[in-house]
């Protein structure tokens, strides 16, 4: 099964796809077993001549434990699967870590814009650069965005890294992760947003430090003279 | 239960049927007076939140009428007061007064839908249309649309006035209730909306 | 209507209009009549949702090629029989639209649950007939006015059957479909008005037209199904005619409630359309299981299996459907905090819902099974329901919901819980009560073999969808090739493709010709019914088929619950409900 998953490069992905198998392994036993029961019945409970049907009207505990008792396992399973789930998504959605690299980007109907600081760090200066379609990153470095939409609602949807997040018209939602392995990877838009909503594909592209570092010299050469570092931390811990 | 009742007749709820516990319409009237409720209580709902999240729209809200909608306030419930008039009426069989309450309770409903029309003409006048940003958008949808249920129970008053005048009236009267209990129901929607949409 | 005509006026009343067309089979009155109405509505929407179907999956499986059929459509909406990109977002609207609110809502309430509610507590006919007559007209007419959507200018419909704002608030930002979504939104109100009517009318006729003896706890469970999926339905809908009216108002007025730009807000649509959404499925679900519920017992020879626990569980449920909604938004924008409360509440609700399924599941242990039709397709349901329910869990878990959300899991997930309900479910109930419905039998192998293709087929073409999810597949897209992440899913696996799917699909829509062929053979030729061929205990069940206006010839006496099967120390191994007791009633 979790071979279909395309591959994760992202920090928190790798708890996403232990979550999944969790749930594979806690809820197939129980999908077997009822599917089983139904299968038995069938197959051994059959009208045949001189066999009545059992009279059980489920109306007593004892009858009844046999649906509450494993009803209570079954609430008790989930609750694990949920209290894993919350951790996982406190640790992506409920936290904003310090960012060695911030970007903004903005969808509309119908392409991704990923502005960037530049080497100052600092947005709505005069080295902003805006970029359709790629958004350039460090590999194993926190990478900060801040999404918003010129229009309909659309969808921030990196697969490989296992994000999503919906993109607003009218508010500003900040998310993370951080990637872990070099590559170009698709990105998606994955809420219908208009007729040309198949065609909003970006790429995302994890460099090495050394990729990294040229890439900036290429995009801004008067500052490839200074040799910054990439970006200054600016995001703030949310609690 | 007993061996007789195989051999009668069937009978209804209303005619007394072992589980009937109320007149059948007014035990529909209530259950589609509780969908009623979620629509106007999403609106009231929806209405309030947005209004807080905006600061008040204090600005905005200085523009209505204070003053025709305390008047239809009176109005409305002045006409909740002539339904009740006309069921006692039917309850102690004067038909005929019974009507003119009900028809007393239509007119009143057309002087507030009357103020109402006076209202927002004057409104829109001032350039206050429901374009005109939130505010008004609420303004006009939750107003409106209880408009419209005044006007229905109009209608229906109407229908119900004129079928008490003709042969068959006592068949009818139950549904003086029935109308009452609704139009209750639309005044107690107008008691929430005036001091949300017209009084600090 | 306060005072409702006894059954011996009836009678009268059917022999006055005996040579009248029109009153009998247009303009009735009588709800078996209404009921067989909405079953032509439902049955005729879902040939138009089917043939939609088709589109979209072939559309996905062979991009840009012309789907076969279709060349003669005439600009825009087909190109020489190729989809256009404008049309694709249409059908996948429509599509759902017409799906659940006219076809599951149509057959599962208003067909079952009119026909059968008020036979089954033993009444005459509805509370209020003549508003029953009404709502059917609604619903038809609520049908022609979503239907001539297709014909307006740009179209119609293509926000998704979501129409989520403020893609669907503004024209502009969908190609300037502007009456098309208009008379989307318009028809959708009417449908609303016509099942509030209907609600209404199940709810009072349910609680005061019960005949003597027909307590609460006698009540056949498709009858407490119908109850609840009425108040869920006249409850939560409440939010979305609010949220209709406001959608109505920014697109024609300039009003500001989901337009940013003017001032209002993009996530208020989702909060009021799933707030109704999430109890609209138990809305479709709950009649669908009951159907389930009273087939089980009749060819088990088995009473239900804690008939009592059952109803608690189902109320339970209900009531929990109104506090689940927003794991529909999980990545919508709301607080991010807000996931934990309603992942515990969607927790929650499989509670109730695994009770339904251990009671189905122990009615069927120890049974004396025959696997007539109507038997197959409701072991079909309950097997293929376990599969949406299951794959509910991946889905309610937030952080995994992340990668999942709007991907084909999704939609895998919501075909295995509303096809089961509706499709299979309602065609078990059309098996059972067509005798009773119609006076005539349907073929029983030809019944067979109808249930075995579509049950394969379904599966064969949603169970590839969850891999295809799995994979990243996101909905709604016009051309999956437009990814490379995708490319691979068009046809190269055997059976994870959009290739084998579509193939799958067609099988499944062509075999639907069985039930046809089936149903207008039995109506022309059929063998003529008895009162009572599946020998069960309910009430319709002791009347003629089809019985009489005011439904019985004598008022009914009920004497105990309804699954009394192999009753211990009795002979027959079924004792129905009409039955006066030997000894002591229960």
């Amino acid at each position: 099964m979790l071979s279909w998953l395309p591959e994760n490069i992202s920090t928190y992905g790798r708890d996403i796809d232990g979550l999944f198998a969790l749930i594979v392994w806690v809820t197939t036993p129980w999908f077997l077993l009822m599917q089983g029961i139904i299968l038995w019945s069938v197959l051994f409970n059959r009208r045949r001549v001189g066999r009545r049907a059992w009279y059980l009207r489920g109306d007593t505990w004892g009858q009844l434990a046999w649906i509450l008792v494993p009803t209570a396992i079954i609430l008790g399973l989930d609750f694990l699967i949920d209290a894993r789930s919350a951790l996982v998504w406190a640790h992506i959605k409920q936290r904003v870590p310090a960012g060695a690299t911030e970007v903004r980007v903005t969808a509309k109907q119908f392409n991704w814009e990923f502005l960037y600081p530049g080497p100052d760090g600092r947005f709505g200066t005069d080295d902003d650069l805006t970029l359709d379609n790629e958004l350039h990153v460090p590999v194993g470095q926190n990478v900060v965005f801040t999404l918003q939409s010129k229009d309909v609602i659309h969808s921030f949807f990196i697969p490989n890294v296992r994000l999503k997040q919906d993109v607003l018209p009218g508010r500003s939602i900040r998310g993370w992760f951080n990637a872990e392995k070099t590559g170009r990877y698709e990105i998606a838009c994955a809420e219908l947003c208009g007729i040309s909503h198949y065609t909003m594909r970006a790429f995302l592209v994890v460099h090495t430090a050394d990729e990294y570092r040229d890439w900036i010299e290429e995009k801004w050469p008067q500052a490839a003279s200074a040799a910054a570092e990439p970006g200054t931390p600016t995001a703030t811990e949310l609690s | 239960m007993s061996a007789a009742a195989a051999s009668e007749p069937l009978r209804s709820g209303v005619e007394g049927g072992e589980f009937a516990r109320m007149p059948l319409g007014r035990a529909g009237m209530w259950w589609f007076l509780a969908s009623e409720v979620m629509v106007f209580g999403t609106l009231i709902a929806t209405y309030s939140l947005n209004r807080v999240a905006a600061g008040g729209w204090d600005a905005e809200r200085a523009h209505v009428n204070a003053r025709i909608a305390a008047f239809n306030t009176f109005v409305l419930l002045t006409s909740s007061l002539t339904v009740v008039l006309s069921l006692q009426a039917a309850h102690e069989g004067l038909r005929a007064r019974a009507r003119r309450f009900l028809l007393l309770t239509v007119l009143l409903g057309c002087v507030f839908l009357g103020m109402k029309s006076l209202e927002y003409g004057t409104e829109i006048a001032h350039g206050y249309t429901p374009a005109s940003g939130p505010f008004w958008s609420y303004y006009y949808l939750m107003t409106g649309l209880h408009g419209l249920h005044v006007l229905g129970g109009i209608v229906a008053n109407v229908l119900l006035w004129i079928g008490l005048g003709r042969p068959g009236a006592e068949r009818l009267e139950p549904r003086i209730e029935f109308l009452g209990l609704y139009w209750h129901f639309v005044d107690v929607v107008w008691i929430f909306l005036f001091p949300l949409l017209y009084l600090s | 209507m306060s005072v409702h005509a006894p059954a011996h006026a009836a009678v009268a009343h059917e022999t006055a209009h005996a040579g009248s067309f029109w009153r009998s089979h247009v303009f009735s009155v009588d709800h078996k009549t209404i009921g067989k109405q909405y079953l032509g509505i439902g049955i005729g929407m879902a040939l138009v949702g089917g043939l939609l179907a088709y589109l979209i999956r072939w559309q996905l499986a062979w991009p840009g090629t012309p789907v076969p059929g279709f060349g003669w459509v005439p600009e825009p909406m087909f190109y020489e029989g190729i989809v256009p990109e404008t049309s694709y977002n249409a059908f996948v609207t429509m599509h759902g639209t017409i799906m659940v609110f006219f076809v599951a809502m149509p057959i599962l309430l208003g067909a079952f649950g009119n026909f059968l509610l008020p036979i089954m507590v033993g009444a005459p006919d509805m509370a209020f007939p003549r508003l029953n007559m009404m709502s059917v007209w609604t619903l038809g007419l609520a049908s022609l006015v979503m239907l001539s959507s297709f014909f307006v200018e740009n179209g119609p419909a293509s926000a998704g059957w979501t129409g989520y704002a403020p893609l669907s608030a503004d024209a502009t930002y969908t190609a300037d479909v502007y009456w098309g979504l208009n008379l989307w939104i318009i028809a959708l109100m009417l449908e609303f008005a016509s099942f509030l009517m209907g609600g209404v009318n199940f709810l009072t006729t349910a609680i005061n037209m019960r005949a003597p003896g027909m307590t609460l706890w006698r009540m056949p469970l498709l009858v407490w199904m119908q109850l609840v999926a009425a108040v869920l339905f006249m409850l939560s809908v409440g939010p979305l005619v609010a949220a209709a009216l406001m959608l109505l108002g920014d697109r024609t007025l300039g009003t500001a409630f989901f337009l940013p730009e003017r001032g209002g807000d993009a996530l208020l649509w989702q909060h009021l359309f799933w707030f109704f959404g999430h109890p609209e499925v138990y809305v479709i679900l709950l009649p669908g299981f009951g159907i389930v519920m009273e087939i089980m017992p009749v060819f088990a020879r088995k009473p239900f299996f804690g008939y009592r626990t059952v109803v608690w569980a189902t109320i339970a449920a209900g009531a929990l459907s109104f506090v689940v909604w927003a794991h529909h938004m999980f990545v919508s924008g709301i607080d991010p905090r807000l996931a934990n409360p309603f992942s515990v509440t969607t927790i929650l609700i499989s509670v109730p819902f695994s009770v339904m399924v251990g009671c189905m599941l122990l009615t069927l242990v120890g049974g004396s099974i025959e696997l007539a039709t109507p038997m197959l397709f409701a072991l079909g349901t309950l097997g293929t329901f376990l599969i949406g329910g299951v794959t509910g869990i991946y889905l309610g878990a937030a952080a995994l919901d992340m990668y999942m959300h709007d991907t084909y899991f999704v939609v895998a997930h919501f075909h295995y819980t509303l096809f089961p309900s509706v499709i299979l479910g309602g065609l078990a109930g059309l098996y059972f009560w067509f005798p009773k419905m119609f006076g005539r039998t349907l073929n029983e192998p030809l019944g067979k073999l109808h249930f075995w293709l579509t049950f394969f087929s379904f599966n064969a073409v949603f169970i590839p969808l969850f891999f295809v999810g799995l994979a990243g597949h996101m909905r709604r897209l016009y051309d999956p090739t437009q990814y490379d992440l995708l490319e691979p899913l068009m046809d190269t696996f055997p059976f994870v493709s959009h290739a084998f799917v579509t193939k799958a699909a067609i099988v499944l829509i062509v075999s639907q010709v069985l039930l046809l062929v089936n149903v207008v053979w039995s109506l022309l030729a059929g063998e003529h019914a008895a009162d009572n061929p599946w020998k069960a205990n309910t009430l319709e069940w002791a009347t003629s088929s089809p019985p009489p206006h005011g439904n019985f010839a004598t008022l009914p006496n009920v004497y105990r619950d309804p699954y009394e099967y192999t009753p211990p120390g009795s002979k027959d191994d079924w004792l129905p409900q009409t039955a006066p007791a030997a000894g002591a009633a229960r």
